[in-house]
Parts: C-alpha cells; structure tokens; sequence
C-alpha cells in the first residue's frame, strides 16, 4: 500500500506527543537516574518524530517542514493516538503508557521496516532498535513496581487499568496504511501480557475502547499539552538560535 | 587530491560527544565521493541515535575540515539504512575507548526484542565484577556503571 500523509503524521505524532509528555519528567523524576532515562526515551521519540514529520511535509507537498508541522497545526490536525496525549499521572501511570507504547511501536517498526517504502522503512529499521530498549525500560519497572510492596502494587494495577482501554485504538483497522495495525495486536499482547503476569498484575477485560485521535478527534489534554509546546515558536515565528 | 587522501581527512574528523574517536572509527563515516567533473566532494553519514544532537556538530566540522582542505563547497548527506550498529565500532575505536575510560559495547546481535546485558569488564582495572548504576548516561548511546573491585563509575556506550 502507498504510503500517505496521513499514515506518516499518525507515527510522527506519536513520537512527537510522546517526547514532550516524557520531558515533562525532568527534574521531578523519583531519581536522578530516571530523569536522565526519560530525557534520552524522549530524545529517541523526537528523533524518530523529526524524521517522519520532515517525510510527511514533503510527502504533501505544501511547503511545510517539520517545525510547521509540530509547532503550526493545531489540536485538531494531530493524528497521534489518544494514549500518549494522556497526563503522566504517577510514575506507575508513566511506565504504563511507556509500556504499551513501545510494545506497540516495536512490532509496528518492525513490520514497517520491511515495507516496500524504503524511506519509511529505513526511519523503522532504526526507530525499532531504540524502542526496544524503551520497551526494556518500562518492563523492568513494571515488574518492579507490579512485583514491588503492597502500595506500588496496587498503583501499577490501577494504572494498567486505567491505560488499557486506550491501547484499542493503537490497533484499529487501517486497510490504507503500508502495514495495517489491525494484524499486530496478537504480537503486542504476546510482548504485553508475559510482563504483566511477571509483575503479578492482572491482565484488564477488554470493554471500553475510547478512540478519535487518528481522526483528530482528541481528549482536552492536547490542547494544553501544545499551547506549552508551541507557544514558544509561535510569539516568535522564525525565531534562530 | 586523491581519493584516499580525502577520505584521511574526513576520517579524522572526531566525535564532538566521544572526542577520543574518529568519526570512522565510530562507523558513522559511510561515504566520500569527489565529483570527477566539478570537483565537488559528498560525505555520506549515520546517526548512532535518531535523536543524536551531536549530528549538527558533525556536519560543521566535517566541512569545516574540507574547507581547510581545499573544498569549501562540500555537502554532507545522512542516511539511515543500514541502521548504525555497535558492531561498526572498529577495533582501534574500541581500544580508544577502553583507554578513556569508556567501556566498550559487545555484540550488538540482530532480531533481539529484549536485549540481554552480558558481562561488562571495568575499563579501569578489568574486573569482570561490575554493575550497572543506571540504563541510560551522559549521552543516548551511554549507559552509567561502577566497579565492584576497584570501586570505580564508569560509562558504557551500549550495545545497539
């Protein structure tokens, strides 16, 4: 299938949206070590969200480069996932997300990285071996914390269970796309569940199953989420340093 | 100038975050071509990491390098496939490395999900009797560990 804007913004912005929700951990994470861990997953995430976004703005043809598409667009032009737009919570909320994000973004790389767009699939091949070791990460404290005392227990199920119903709309059908999601969810539960049974966590129904953010449909969280990430570029347009 | 002595001078440009290796001896050197007709000379690079904010550094000094060479007017040009692996770290590179201090990776592999962490030697005393402080360091491609027997932190660029 050919590759379209739409498809490239949906990946962008989900590394994009990721990487500023993981900056917001700098200095307030529970360690120095983990300040440092978040800022280079983020590091990882933006550099992924550059190269797709840079991709996506030729694709279209319109002129608009990467800086245009992340700090020009507003809410309802965001393709990314509901998921990474959700506030960090606790750290137990953050693991969650991080967890569920990079199970679902290795076993997408990976399909994409053997995809016959070959622009598309060299950003994958390289994007996936970054995200494993975010996937890595957000195992061990998910075990960690799932495994942990009775508190941290009871945190982490509360946070897998409140993230869960968003992994959903990570695996909608899209029949367009090179690679479409639908196909992946029994590969990213098979990363997914082994994890939680490790870190003694229940494993959430499937029921609910909020979605809209491939539309552009958002939680309220975005807006504030980008009013903070383009106010910047936006009172000074063009602005160099 | 000739090919190979082009090449040399790019080849000893160093890594701004690693400045005890070259860019070759990183593995992110893939390219350098002179345009036979205009005289006008390509540098194909890699990133280690996407997110790589030593990337800008690279570029100027790469033509900075060049200009003082005689060609003022080169480009550089990164690709991302292959993706970079460790393993491009060559045997030089590594020794360098060592000698800062800085542990070397090992095997990179391939297809791994979940990479496995093997035995890290101190690069101060040896010892095999080590552990890590912290997965992520100074830098992206760096994780912090410290020496049980000598007692000392070291950083390890990890496998990737």
């Amino acid at each position: 299938m050919k590759t379209t804007v739409d498809h490239l913004l949906a990946l962008g912005d989900d590394a994009l949206i990721a990487a500023q929700r993981l900056g917001e951990w700098v200095a307030a994470a529970p360690e120095l070590e983990e300040d440092v861990a978040l800022a280079n997953i983020a590091l990882d995430q933006l550099g992924a969200a550059r190269l797709l976004l840079t991709y996506a703005g030729e694709l279209e043809g319109a002129g608009r480069d990467e800086d245009a598409l992340a700090y020009l667009r507003d809410d309802r032009e965001f393709r990314n996932c509901l998921l990474v737009e959700l506030p960090n919570g606790d750290f137990a909320v953050t693991m969650a997300k991080l967890l569920f994000l990079a199970a679902y973004q290795l076993t997408l790389y990976t399909a994409l990285s053997g995809c016959a767009d070959e622009r598309l699939a060299a950003i994958a091949s390289k994007a996936r071996k970054e995200v494993a070791y975010h996937l890595d990460h957000a195992r061990l404290w998910t075990v960690r914390l799932g495994d942990g005392t009775a508190e941290s227990h009871r945190r982490m199920q509360a946070a897998v269970d409140e993230i869960w119903p968003y992994t959903h709309e990570l695996f909608l059908p899209d029949p367009t796309a090179p690679v479409d999601p639908a196909g992946l969810r029994a590969e990213f539960l098979a990363i997914v569940e082994p994890v939680l049974a490790e870190a003694t966590l229940e494993r959430p129904a499937d029921d609910w199953a909020p979605e809209g953010g491939r539309r552009g449909l958002h939680t309220e969280h975005l807006s504030y989420l980008l009013a903070e990430m383009q106010v910047l570029h936006r009172a000074h347009p063009g602005a160099r340093w | 100038m000739s090919a190979d002595r082009l090449r040399d001078v790019v080849a000893a440009v160093v890594d701004p975050e690693l400045r005890v290796v070259t860019i070759e001896e990183l593995g992110i050197l893939r390219d350098v071509a002179e345009d036979p007709t205009s005289g006008r000379v390509t540098v194909t690079i890699t990133p280690t990491y996407t997110g790589c904010p030593a990337m800008d550094v690279i570029r100027a000094d790469i033509r900075r390098a060049l200009a003082a060479a005689g060609h003022p007017d080169a480009e550089v040009v990164t690709v991302y496939a292959p993706a970079w692996s460790t393993d491009w770290i060559s045997a030089s590179g590594r020794a360098k490395l060592a000698a800062a201090g800085i542990a070397p990776p090992g095997p990179a592999g391939s297809g791994r999900s979940v990479p496995l962490t093997l035995t890290v030697r101190c690069p101060h005393c040896g010892a095999a009797d080590t552990e890590q402080v912290s997965r992520f360091g100074s830098t992206a491609c760096k994780a912090l560990w410290r020496c049980r027997a000598c007692r000392e932190p070291f950083d390890h660029l990890r496998a990737l």
